[in-house]
């Protein structure tokens, strides 16, 4: 046997498509699982449903009616039956805060968020693969403590703490940035609404005072994400970075002279990314943690902020759906992190 | 001739006579790797002052932290010597909020861990011992309630069970328990096919007692490990459930809910905020040290 | 012949938790164009003074010397930059294990093309022919396919053959091989080292061939150094090997396996306290 190799093409499509299924199918599981949970804790509410409708002044026939309208006669199989067949037409119910269709108001919302977190992770990317890198290069010492303790402070400080401070200082005190909110009222109606992501709708219409705004305003909310993403991004970044210089090839290349810095960020920074790209998803999804608070600090109007108006009105239906889409971006991002690493590693992914 | 040994050669003993000197020899091993480590002692001072201060909070506490002063001339103070942190809006001590305050959050952070743990080990080894369908279900529950972000997930419960303490509580634990038991079940995997079990196996052992009375107290280290270094992240969760209001209700001293509290005035009286926040801050960092630590001693592998 | 490399007085230590604990403990020795073997079992110290002639002991180790010169460089106070010109350039290593050694996710192209980046100028469309030519003179059957190839998808012997390529390609004039065939199936190992006895001898390399099996060594190398414990206990031609002085060098020839003895109880090493000091 000299040099037989693993076939390609269509030996290896099989299993891949099995794989591919029996993946898919895990995580529909899951997804019903969630929409059983949120049905479920809607259940538990002690307010009663009915009620939240009618108001407590109504008849009894008002009340039975309603009752027998929302479902709530029948068993509780057949209303989470009744559940899901709304969730999967969009029909998360009405929020009788907004008076308008919840999924409306999640649409309008979600853009927001998504803008948001996106520039939070690309920040806490750029700045923290290199700290990652550097830290790991230069192991025990300063500056990797340095790196360790400035991450260790993402861990341990509440995000909705140093929100309010950064307010106080960049925004109240030295006026570097602009206050809470996605953009000042006077620029609100130069831009016309194309994806939602306002940023990129005003770059695109040539709006640049309005994308200053925009800007200066988005800065500091997405600075506050990405530090904490970058707390995460570093540290697994330098974990990663450890692991791979230990490894035999690392010799190998110095044996062959290969340059220092080309070791470390075309050899190893290229093996690393492989589960890094795995923990930038995560981190992604964590943003959508951290948004909930920062964007009530910053009176961001995403889905974050949807959520909290929507709890502390006691709007139940929205609470669940937006907690429902959060679930959903949620898994959806670790299933990518999932694909991405079998796409991302040569060992695993299919050679044309 | 019996020699007589200091106490310190007694537990560093290579040859410990008995099961009792053997552990404690072991413990003292911990005790020292761990006390090499300066910033696993800084956060081991941290956690024992926060216990501290919550159990004599009623000492520490110069003012009351329910009843403010004069509304007319002690609102809004700024730090100075008779109240080191200054007032809030109503007029109350913030220094003696926060000690007491402290309690709270030794509540919260002991309850949840006394809460989660079990249910996680629990939940992790039945899975990891039994396999088969048992696995397959307690996995597909515990990998549905990973699907939720932490704080939305309790944040749902809480709006479902409405806001208090207690609530809050219950609402951090049944988020917090899937990872202990992911963990607990990844190492019962690795023990469950060795020899020491398959011989107490043989020995006509029950499952139940297999589990609890030896694999449990082998995941036990790791799960430590893993619930000191989930508390700040707990800490930091009741802080927010706080911060919106979920959590403990006014006029009680929560950290988070002072900080909500303040928000209103942080321009000019930057102290309501940041001093709840710093004290937010500081225990989760002395938990993250002290669980750093933990780690870099308990689990060799993990050490960086 | 001149000497190539001049090693006096090597000492290598590692700091543990006991204090200071040294592993190669004054290895000397000469080498010129020619094969020399270094056998010992694992922890002797082998593999470390491999790589400390490469300047690549691990940290937190140190390495010292007395003298450490390769064809008239002393190595010892060698700058970060003349090493590298040395490293691949001069002085090369093929080591165990190509699952490991390789990249694994840079094709073997790639992989070899980047030995020649750093050593003399040359295009790209010259480095390529380089390497393909030296795929083939390791005997690699398909070299164009393997240039495209992923380290993964080469079975141990191809992968093996492969970093002898990566290695040999600069034309160094030491190669230093680490256990080059302990990771391969048996069959596998006399192809591998048959091609490496006929790169070596046709460009004169000097070779330092590091293993654990003595025989292997002694038909492969001119002379050998048998270390135990981090110093050499013996150093003899490869053809004398029989008449072995050390009591440590003729215990492991008496556990060679003799197909028409018939030596019953089969013989064991024993140590003697006095070797390891």
């Amino acid at each position: 046997m000299s040099g037989a190799t693993k076939t390609g093409g269509r030996s290896r499509a099989l299993p891949f498509a099995w794989k591919a299924t029996k993946l898919l199918a895990s995580v529909a599981l899951t997804f019903l699982g969630l929409l059983f949970v949120t049905f479920l804790i809607g259940r538990v509410v002690p307010v009663d449903p009915v009620l939240s409708v009618v108001g407590d002044r109504a008849s009894q026939t008002v009340y039975d009616r309603v009752y027998i309208e929302l479902g709530l006669d029948k068993p509780l199989i057949q209303q989470f039956w009744i559940y899901l067949q709304k969730v999967f037409t969009g029909d998360f119910g009405e929020s009788f805060m907004t008076k308008r269709p919840i999924v409306d108001d999640i649409l309008r919302a979600f853009p927001a968020t998504l803008e948001l977190a996106t520039f939070g992770v690309i920040l806490g990317t750029i700045l923290g693969v290199p700290l990652g890198v550097l830290a790991a290069v230069k192991q025990g010492r300063l500056a990797d403590q340095v790196v360790r303790v400035v991450g260790l402070i993402g861990y341990s400080a509440p995000i909705f703490w140093l929100g309010l401070l950064g307010l106080l200082i960049f925004y109240a005190k030295l006026g570097w940035v602009a206050g809470p909110g996605r953009i000042d009222i006077s620029y609100e109606y130069d831009i016309t609404p194309a994806t939602g992501l306002l940023l990129l709708d005003s770059a695109m219409q040539g709006k640049w005072a309005a994308f200053r705004n925009i800007f200066s305003h988005i800065i500091l909310p997405a600075s506050l994400l990405g530090y904490f993403s970058m707390a995460y991004i570093s540290r697994m970044t330098r974990s990663f970075m450890l692991n791979e210089l230990a490894q035999e090839y690392v010799i190998a290349a110095r044996v062959k002279g290969v340059p220092e810095w080309r070791i470390i960020w075309v050899h190893a920074l290229r093996n690393a990314a492989v589960p890094l790209v795995t923990v930038i998803a995560l981190s992604y999804a964590g943003l959508l943690e951290g948004s909930v608070l920062t964007e009530t600090v910053f009176a961001w109007p995403g889905l974050g902020q949807y959520l909290t108006n929507s709890l502390q009105n006691a709007d139940m239906n929205a609470v669940l759906g937006g907690t429902l889409v959060i679930g959903v971006v949620f898994v959806g991002l670790n299933l990518l992190s999932d694909l991405l690493y079998t796409l991302l590693d040569p060992r695993v992914r299919r050679r044309t | 001739m019996t020699a007589t040994l200091s106490r310190r050669e007694w537990l560093l003993s290579e040859q410990p006579a008995s099961r009792r000197q053997a552990r404690l020899g072991q413990g003292y091993r911990t005790w020292l790797a761990l006390r090499a480590n300066p910033l696993a002692m800084i956060g081991l001072a941290i956690v024992v002052t926060l216990v501290v201060v919550a159990l004599l909070a009623n000492v520490i506490a110069p003012y009351d932290p329910i009843i403010g002063g004069d509304l007319r001339t002690e609102r809004l103070l700024p730090p100075s010597l008779t109240h080191l942190m200054g007032t809030d809006e109503q007029a109350r001590d913030i220094f003696s909020r926060l000690v007491h305050g402290s309690r709270i959050t030794l509540m919260v952070v002991a309850l949840v861990a006394v809460i989660a743990t079990p249910i996680g080990l629990l939940v992790g080894t039945t899975a990891g011992y039994f396999g088969g369908w048992v696995d397959t279900v307690l996995m597909r529950v515990t990998d549905i309630f990973l699907a939720f972000p932490r704080l939305i997930l309790a944040l749902a419960f809480v709006a479902a069970l409405g806001p208090g303490i207690e609530n809050a509580i219950i609402a951090i634990a049944i988020t917090s328990w899937p990872p202990y038991a992911r963990l607990a079940r990844a190492e019962t995997l690795t023990i469950r096919d060795t020899d020491y079990i398959n011989a107490i196996r043989l020995q006509g052992a029950r499952p139940v007692r297999i589990i609890w009375g030896h694999v449990v107290p082998l995941c036990l280290s790791s799960v430590i490990i893993r619930v000191t270094l989930d508390m700040a992240g707990i800490i930091l969760t009741a802080a927010g459930l706080g911060f919106l209001g979920l959590g403990a209700q006014p006029p009680q001293p929560e950290w988070g809910a002072m900080i909500a509290g303040g928000r209103r005035f942080i321009i000019d009286q930057w102290w309501v905020v940041t001093m709840p926040g710093l004290a937010i801050f500081v225990v989760s960092l002395g938990f993250n040290f002290l669980g750093d630590g933990l780690r870099d001693v308990l689990d060799p592998k993990a050490r960086k | 012949m001149s000497a190539l490399l001049t090693v006096e007085d090597l000492r290598i230590t590692f700091p543990t938790r006991q204090g200071p604990s040294e592993v190669v403990r004054g290895v000397s020795f000469t080498l010129g164009r020619e094969r020399l073997g270094i056998v010992g079992e694992s922890g002797s110290g082998k593999s470390q003074t491999g790589r400390a002639l490469l300047g690549l002991t691990p940290p937190p180790g140190t390495a010292t010397a007395k003298r450490l010169e390769f064809d008239g460089i002393d190595l010892r106070s060698a700058s970060p930059k003349q090493w590298r010109a040395l490293r691949g350039g001069r002085m090369s290593m093929v080591m165990q294990d190509p699952k490991f050694s390789l990249n694994p996710v840079m094709t073997i192209g790639r992989q070899i093309m980047e030995a020649l980046a750093f050593h003399g100028r040359s295009g790209r469309a010259e480095k390529k022919a380089r390497a393909m030519a030296m795929l083939e003179a390791v005997q690699i059957r398909d070299p164009e396919r393997v240039f495209r190839a992923y380290p993964h998808e080469l079975s141990g012997g191809m992968g093996q053959r492969a970093m002898i390529a990566m290695m040999l390609v600069t034309e160094p004039d030491l190669l230093i091989a680490d256990e080059p065939t302990s990771a391969l199936d048996v069959t596998v190992q006399i192809e591998v080292l048959r091609i490496l006895d006929a790169l070596v001898t046709d460009r004169g390399m000097g070779l330092i061939f590091i293993s654990h099996d003595l025989r292997l060594v002694a038909s492969f190398c001119d002379r050998v150094l048998v270390m135990y414990a981090g110093r050499v206990v013996e150093e003899l031609k490869a053809s004398e090997l029989d008449r072995a002085q050390h009591p440590y060098t003729q215990g492991l020839m008496n556990c060679l396996p003799k197909i028409d003895n018939d030596t019953r109880p089969l013989p064991t090493m024993t140590r003697d306290a006095s070797w390891a000091l």
